[in-house]
């Protein structure tokens, strides 16, 4: 196709070149500076020389083993993203049977789609405000609906009490996310060979099978890149917490993004611990998405290079006794 | 035969009747908290402590005043956060379309290495590199601008790979063979040909890119010192202080008025969001 005497290969990297130019700048520089950051002793809102530490890992290791402040950020953020995502996956994956189910036939559907993404598009930080006013002590909208329903005799202190706040933060986290969650899945069952499905009811499979049988097992990758998302988002999640508790009652609803931002930037301009907290929280998501790739890679692939390999031993054995 | 047929069509009714009380429950579970906003926002305090209504009242205007007097102001906010949204969504849509026609079209060495990267570095949160970036911007004297809230826009490596995948399944390089045999430069045939032909991917990442960055609080909060260079969502954690401790009337006006123009925007675009976050997640 190409004629002689024309070379377009440089305009891929010309037209690269924008993307990479930013990214050096802008992402990348700065991981490293935080990186370097990390092993130094800067601190202070007056700049001043800094130095590497004698012991360079002498933050990472006061973070690891006498913050108990870090620590329990990583818990909390952990528990947080697992109180919002297994009832939001759940719920999700029970939505998507329902709205695919074609014998079902469910009416509305692109209204409920509009609906139940809604608040997903709304500023986190307007409805951690807006979640706090609601559950405001004595005298807020959910405790008024609490009197009239019955349900309580006194005005309970929701933000004041450990489990209640960790619960209502995963509960906004969760009623901000199925609808997305929801909407990927359903486009997932979408792009899957609807002769599968034909097939499976031919079969005399029933709703369950086919969902467990068929419809999970080609949604994979795609519950793969939900699970990730997901997981990066919950590890960096900084808005709902920040503004709805700050952090409260007794560093409950603290989490990592919230440590970091609370060290550099309130006051204490710990700027190298700040620093180290984010390298570990970096260093997580890598490893965290890398196992989950190496969990749900494609199990026919890892079967098949398993029959190689034992293919290759069976030879290897028949060499050796010929 | 016929009875079977006849209980199993019952149960279908009545599992049928039970997924729409569900769905009907969760759609009212997303209408609620920001029916109450919306309506409270209309009600003066008092009215609010005594208890919940469903129905608006007749303070609107008292409550703005209140809000307005207290160094509020929505206004500035308002057009912060477009200023930065717009020019933010502009850089990386383009810029991300340019690298994703690099990456389709042309035969280079380091093509498979870079899309690689790009997959890599997806997932990196941009709270890794927060420090480093804070304290680079403040040596550059850039901290109260919104120039490293723009310009970062450009490596946008999620809205690269969409794009790429996007290319891959339309576009066709007879176009730009013959855009060639035309003379026409391969800028030229970028900007007047092929971009026309991304629109409707274009339109898709751009909303998502405008509310992303509209949304965005960690940032703009770090670098943002000056009042009047807030954005909507710092002006929202105004609302959280102590000036407004009581005046739950005002608090809920301020919210309102935040949020009112997401709701105007998702109203109108919401046939292509919902396409959209459908589009984002079918990834090969």
């Amino acid at each position: 196709m190409r004629r002689k005497g024309v070379n377009y290969s440089k305009f891929g990297y010309i037209f690269t070149f924008p993307f990479v130019l930013a990214f050096l700048i802008f992402s990348l520089y700065p991981i490293l500076y935080t990186a370097f950051i990390g092993f130094t002793n800067m601190q202070g809102l007056i700049p001043k020389p800094i130095h590497i530490l004698d012991n360079p890992f002498q933050n990472f290791k006061d973070l690891l083993f006498d913050n108990a402040s870090f620590r329990k950020s990583l818990i909390n953020t952990g528990l947080l993203w697992i109180i919002n995502f297994i009832p939001q996956i759940v719920l999700a994956l029970l939505l998507t049977a329902w709205f695919t189910n074609a014998r079902l036939n469910i009416k509305g559907k692109g209204l409920f789609k509009v609906l139940l993404y809604m608040p997903n598009i709304i500023t986190a930080s307007t409805i951690a405000v807006l979640f706090s006013t609601l559950f405001a002590y004595p005298m807020g909208p959910v405790n008024s609906l609490f009197d009239m329903m019955g349900w309580s005799h006194a005005p309970i202190n929701f933000l004041q009490d450990k489990s209640t706040a960790r619960g209502i933060v995963g509960f906004i986290q969760f009623w901000m996310w199925y609808g997305n969650t929801m909407i990927i899945l359903i486009a997932g069952v979408m792009g899957i060979n609807p002769a599968l499905f034909e097939s499976a009811a031919i079969d005399g499979a029933n709703g369950f099978q086919t969902f467990f049988r068929i419809t999970l097992p080609s949604l994979r990758t795609i519950l793969l890149f939900t699970l990730i998302t997901s997981m990066v988002g919950g590890l960096t999640m900084f808005d709902i917490p920040q503004l709805f508790l700050a952090g409260g009652p007794d560093d409950s609803t603290l989490t990592t993004s919230m440590f970091i931002y609370g060290q550099a930037f309130k006051g204490s301009y710990l700027y190298n611990r700040a620093a180290a907290a984010s390298m570990i929280m970096f260093i997580i998501s890598g490893v965290l998405s890398g196992f989950l790739f190496y969990l749900m890679r494609d199990r026919d692939e890892a079967k098949l290079k398993k029959a190689q390999k034992s293919y290759r031993k069976a030879a290897k054995a028949a060499v050796r006794e010929v | 035969m016929g009875k079977i047929q006849k209980s199993s069509s019952v149960n279908q009714k009545i599992s049928k009747t039970i997924i729409y009380i569900i769905c009907i429950f969760l759609a009212v579970l997303s209408i609620l908290p920001f029916w109450i906003m919306f309506v409270n926002a209309t009600r003066s305090t008092p009215e609010i402590q005594s208890g919940l209504s469903l129905l608006p009242s007749s303070h609107l205007m008292s409550n703005l005043q209140v809000l307005l007097d207290k160094s509020f102001d929505p206004l500035q906010g308002f057009l912060n956060s477009l200023i930065i949204s717009t020019f933010a969504t502009l850089c990386t849509v383009y810029f991300s379309s340019l690298a994703a026609y690099g990456l389709v079209t042309y035969n280079w060495k380091l093509r498979k290495p870079f899309f690689t990267f790009i997959i890599c570095v997806m997932m990196i949160p941009s709270q890794a590199s927060a420090i480093g970036f804070y304290q680079f911007m403040y040596k550059l004297h850039w901290t109260n601008s919104f120039l490293p809230l723009i310009l970062p826009a450009i490596a946008a490596p999620a809205v690269v790979f969409f794009m790429r995948q996007y290319l891959l399944a339309t576009l066709s390089l007879e176009i730009v063979e013959a855009s060639r045999v035309d003379g026409s430069g391969e800028f030229k045939t970028f900007n007047r040909i092929i971009l026309p032909l991304m629109m409707p991917a274009v339109a898709t990442q751009a909303i998502f890119a405008f509310v992303a960055n509209w949304n965005n609080l960690f940032m703009p909060l770090i670098l943002l010192t000056q009042k009047e260079k807030y954005t909507m969502p710092i002006m929202v954690s105004l609302l959280r202080g102590d000036i407004y401790k009581t005046e739950f009337g005002s608090i809920y006006m301020g919210l309102a008025l935040t949020s009112l123009p997401l709701f105007i925007v998702y109203f109108l675009l919401s046939r292509y969001i919902i396409a959209g976050v459908a589009l984002g997640g079918v990834k090969e």
